[in-house]
């Protein structure tokens, strides 16, 4: 049983610290967990550290999401930010790990090899946001359409979309003249 | 259908047919939100849509005469539909349930369709979200009013000419375009506010 013990926080806190040192961008206390701030090809290192530390043992893969900060009011390191949630069940906490990728090449590593079930967020976050998953083992769309173009949750894809919806054939009423109406 | 000749014979043998047909629409349900469950509820003990001959429903467009689309379409699901549109035998009527199917609702958005009769022919609109059992009944008895009539939205004459630029059709509303060639909203002004070495925090803001 996972019981949520607040005080194993600050040995999570001491050991990313003594590990990332000056990568470590900043870190955040929210509700009942901490967020570790990263540049983007420093976030696997991180997460390899949280899960294969024998003290730490974070085992348990959460989720993982995208934030685009594209016209946000207060400043960030980058545009995008990839958002990765981890639990240890040996300690009791959860703790989650910000990736800044830069708007020019968004692209930070992959970590379906530490965790098979980041494979389809990895693919939800590539199809609505663009940020590319190096190493990633079938990095194709997963919600929208196959042959679709953009990633609409990017901040500046217009809401209402590109035409897209209205890209179908219409079925016509019959084009057949009815027998004895002239 | 359409009355191909005046012979007595005939018109009173399509009266017979249309009657029948009416009588027994069988329904294909494409339920893709919480107006389906409606739709379930009405074919349900209470509301009982086997007292208008509509209880089989067929889950094969192959048996079906009726195409019920109840919730919201996607993008990605709009050729699906078109597909059962497709492969349904005619004659065959179609109703649009709810505010999303009619309209696209309130998700006025990139990948919801804005009214699914842009590109199939609908019979019956029914509003409401989602409506009650008795819109239901009242859009199946008008889809019977019809189809005792002999009519159906699918077999509407259109001339080529309307038929090969929809906007002409009086029959069908126009499609979605007006984004098509609107305000394209991902200009360079609005592309990525830049971070200035002014404006950029040093890494101890962030704690």
């Amino acid at each position: 049983m996972i019981t949520y013990n607040p005080e194993n926080h600050l040995k999570v806190i001491a050991q990313v610290e003594a590990r990332m040192g000056e990568r470590l961008l900043g870190r955040e206390e929210k509700s009942h967990y901490h967020q570790f701030k990263v540049k983007g090809q420093d976030a696997k290192d991180l997460i390899r550290f949280l899960r294969e530390e024998p003290s730490l043992a974070f085992a348990m893969f959460i989720d993982l999401t995208a934030v685009d900060y594209l016209r946000y009011p207060i400043a960030q390191p980058e545009r995008f930010a990839v958002v990765y949630t981890l639990l240890s069940p040996e300690l009791g906490v959860k703790a989650q790990v910000k990736a800044f990728v830069p708007d020019g090449d968004p692209r930070l590593p992959s970590i379906t090899d530490l965790f098979a079930g980041a494979n389809w967020t990895e693919r939800e976050v590539w199809d609505l946001y663009g940020i590319e998953f190096m190493g990633h083992p079938d990095l194709k769309r997963i919600l929208m359409p196959d042959d679709y173009e953009g990633h609409p949750l990017r901040k500046d894809y217009p809401l209402k979309g590109r035409g897209e919806r209205g890209n179908f054939p219409v079925y016509h009423a019959s084009t057949q003249r009815p027998k004895g109406e002239g | 259908m359409t009355g191909s000749t005046n012979d007595w014979t005939t018109t009173t043998l399509n009266t017979a047919i249309n009657w029948a047909r009416a009588n027994s629409l069988w329904p294909m349900p494409f339920g893709t939100a919480c107006c389906g469950i409606e739709m379930m509820a009405t074919f349900m003990a209470k509301y009982d849509a086997a007292r208008f001959g509509s209880e089989v429903m067929k889950f094969s467009p192959r048996q079906s005469d009726l195409l019920i689309v109840s919730g919201r379409i996607s993008l990605k699901m709009m050729p699906v539909l078109q597909r059962i549109w497709e492969q349904m035998p005619e004659p065959k009527w179609c109703i649009s349930m709810g505010a999303c199917a009619s309209s696209g609702g309130v998700f006025d958005t990139y990948t919801l369709i804005q009214g699914v009769d842009q590109f199939i022919p609908v019979d019956a609109y029914m509003p409401g979200c989602p409506p009650r059992p008795e819109a239901f009944l009242d859009a199946l008895m008008m889809v019977q009013e019809k189809a005792k009539k002999g009519q159906a939205k699918s077999q509407e004459y259109v001339t080529s000419d309307e038929a090969s630029d929809p906007a002409k059709s009086v029959a069908f509303r126009t499609p979605d375009t007006h984004y098509r060639h609107g305000v394209d909203r991902s200009t360079p002004e609005h592309a990525h506010h830049p971070v200035t070495t002014e404006s950029s925090p040093a890494a101890g803001d962030l704690k």
